[in-house]
């Protein structure tokens, strides 16, 4: 059993290092917003949570060709472990988007075009460990699992791009069209710096979560050979 | 006619084919024996064109598996347990399907001459869902062998057959390797077996464990040989 | 014996016309589709209780949410007899480009699906009498359930070689044909409602897209979903 490598354990440092002083920044640091007030904070973590969500997606995507094209599993573990950390920050997302919109806008769920094609891949995310889940034989869970990923990384943005055509019919959340939901609001050079870190942290944290997976992906092959082989 | 040389077949962890030698010259039918998991099937699976091998080198007709299946599908004949007929179409437009599948000119002559062969001339326009399991079994013959293949695999072709049936496939299936046709056959009918075919084979943990020609085969019978392969 | 492997197009054609000679002959699939669309639209019925006005601005939506549903009963019976009787070994035995089998079965599936649509068309415009019959929102239907179909056809294939099978088709399926859904909607409702033909444009490009985005990248991974 390999031991965690050095890399790892500083990248484990640096990324509670990292969340921590963008926490601080987000609640101490950056000001209040005028209209909306300290629920503003939320946003350095939605969009952080955000923009590492759709990087997974992204991820999960390419490595699903790279293991139609090699035929290498560690393309699938990797497809695995971004498609599982994705679907978490975009829970996350979604959860925060809800705290959010509520006290600004008064409602728990707005139907914007990204919020719902975030939920929309989260049900994508969990179509696709269903379906890995109905399959024993591991090569053709890569294989299928692969196929399903690219389908859904292509579909989400076509998803995102036909959800901006309806105009919702519910009760008009100002939030939806305002600046502020587009992200857009005007920012000082504070809550600039507080953003950029936010989805640097974010970043980091999410390379050390993938890695994370990635080994234990690793581990868990390891105990199915050893369970075969302890079987014969 | 078929060569196969350290032909290993894993799914996911679990290695069924081991190294397994393997050659048929034109014209022989081997009987391929063996208990059940021992990889009967998958084997032939793979002869078909059907299932991949892991490592080893595969080559039927002349030509080698996987990069050149589509040409020895051509010269391929196959029968399964599965009838692989379409219930609620007639024998002749089962027939005339798989014809044009294959490329057939003259297809209508064509299978006249399988229907006859197979005795089921008289049931031409009948729906294959009103056969008995033994008709299926015969029109599924016809099926295999309307392209005039050069080598054919039976797998486990006397899958609930009675007695009347069972002997009417004997028929068929001398009349088909009569034509010099290299056959490959697994059964687990050892009476069958040691009927029709010119040598017998033993599959088992995932290698060919004894071969022996009908010849060599004079002193013991099929049954003796078989239980001592076994057991060595 | 002269033989000569035939061509996609001929391969597809067998396919497509073995797929239609047999269901004509039972019409198993395709009367479950029916008498389904039918309890599906008369339970929106009850279930919605619209008045007149707002009904015409649901008409797409239900309509598409009852193809949907359908589409995918035939999906999943369709692959279903492949699979049962081992028939898509025999099809894969065939000395043909793997192709032609996906062509040959989405062809047959988006048959299937625009004849029980042809079916329920009428039906809807009689139920509520609107006027369903316009060449241009035939046209959002076929592109919609052509989209639908290349998406399903792909994905039918895999689901019905996982242990959980039919069941896993419509949640594989709808989350990644919620852009052909939503696009025909829109297109179809703008149809309906008389709007600006730039409003309608946009939802048909986006289907339009989709189709030929999705029909290629199905027929590419196909052969991954096939093979052992």
């Amino acid at each position: 059993m390999q031991p965690k490598p050095i890399a790892l354990k500083i990248l484990d440092v640096v990324s509670i290092i990292s969340i921590a002083a963008a926490t601080y920044l987000a609640l101490f640091f950056a000001p209040t917003e005028a209209v909306m007030g300290q629920v503003q904070r939320v946003f350095y973590f939605h969009i952080g949570t955000a923009w590492v969500a759709m990087l997974g997606f992204i991820l999960a995507a390419v490595a699903g060709i790279a293991y139609l094209v090699t035929k290498n599993m560690l393309w699938d573990r990797f497809e695995v472990a971004a498609v599982e950390v994705s679907a978490m920050f975009f829970f996350i997302t979604i959860a925060l988007g809800s705290i959010w919109a509520r006290p600004a806008w008064n409602t728990w769920w707005t139907w914007d075009p990204r919020l719902t094609t975030a939920a929309v891949t989260e049900l994508i995310y969990i179509a696709y460990f269903m379906l890995r889940q109905g399959i024993e034989d591991p090569e053709k869970r890569a294989r299928f699992g692969a196929v399903y990923s690219l389908l859904g990384g292509l579909s989400a943005p076509i998803t995102f791009m036909v959800i901006r055509l309806f105009r919702t019919i519910h009760p008009v959340v100002i939030g939806s069209q305002s600046a502020a939901a587009q992200g857009g609001f005007s920012m000082t050079t504070n809550m600039r710096t507080t953003f950029f870190f936010a989805l640097f942290a974010f970043t980091v944290l999410f390379i050390d979560l993938i890695w994370h997976r990635i080994r234990l992906g690793g581990l868990e092959e390891k105990v199915e050979q050893l369970k075969l082989e302890a079987s014969i | 006619m078929i060569e196969v040389k350290k032909l290993v077949k894993r799914f996911g962890l679990k290695t069924i084919l081991r190294g397994l030698d393997f050659s048929v010259a034109p014209g022989e039918f081997v009987a391929l024996l063996g208990p059940n998991g021992a990889g009967k099937t998958t084997f032939l699976r793979i002869l078909a064109t059907l299932s991949r091998p892991s490592l080893g080198a595969v080559s039927v007709a002349g030509h080698s598996l996987p990069a050149q299946s589509a040409q020895v599908r051509a010269k391929l004949g196959v029968v399964s347990h599965l009838p692989l007929l379409y219930p609620d179409l007639t024998a002749e437009e089962n027939l005339l399907f798989y014809g044009r599948m294959y490329g057939i000119a003259d297809l209508e002559a064509r299978i006249s001459e399988v229907l006859e062969m197979v005795d089921l001339k008289n049931r031409r326009k009948d729906l294959v869902r009103t056969f008995s399991r033994g008709m299926q079994q015969r029109l599924a013959i016809g099926r295999a062998v309307i392209h005039d293949p050069e080598v054919m695999l039976f797998d486990e072709p006397y899958t609930g057959l009675d007695q009347d049936a069972s002997e009417m496939l004997d028929e068929v299936l001398r009349s088909v390797a009569a034509k010099g046709r290299t056959v490959v056959m697994t059964s687990h009918d050892l009476a069958r077996a040691e009927n029709l075919a010119t040598r017998f084979d033993i599959l088992s943990r995932g290698v060919i464990a004894a071969s022996v020609s009908k010849k060599e085969l004079a002193k013991t019978n099929l049954l003796t040989f078989y239980k001592q392969t076994l057991e060595a | 014996m002269k033989k000569t492997s035939p061509s996609l197009l001929k391969a597809t054609l067998a396919i497509v016309q073995k797929d239609l000679a047999a269901e004509f002959r039972s019409f198993e699939l395709i009367s479950a589709m029916l008498v389904f669309s039918l309890l599906v639209i008369i339970i929106f019925n009850f279930a919605l209780e619209l008045d007149i006005k707002t009904r015409q601005s649901v008409t797409a939506g239900v309509l598409w949410t009852t193809f949907a549903f359908a589409g995918t009963l035939g999906l999943n019976r369709s692959m279903a007899v492949e699979k049962d009787r081992g028939c898509m070994d025999g099809l894969l035995l065939a000395p043909v480009d793997r192709s032609a089998i996906y062509f040959g079965k989405a062809i047959s599936n988006l048959a299937f699906m625009l004849i029980v649509e042809a079916v329920i068309l009428p039906v809807y415009s009689m139920l509520y009498n609107v006027n369903l019959f316009r060449l241009d929102l035939l046209g959002v239907i076929l592109l919609g359930s052509i989209g639908y179909s290349a998406v399903g056809t792909l994905l039918s294939t895999m689901s019905a070689q996982t242990r959980t099978r039919e069941i896993l088709l419509p949640i594989l399926l709808f989350p990644v044909a919620i852009p052909v859904l939503l696009a025909a909607v829109k297109a179809s409702n703008g149809l309906l409602a008389g709007a600006e033909f730039s409003e309608i444009l946009t939802p048909l490009n986006i289907l339009i897209v989709y189709d030929v985005i999705f029909i290629a990248v199905a027929f590419m991974v196909f052969d991954f979903v096939v093979e052992e």
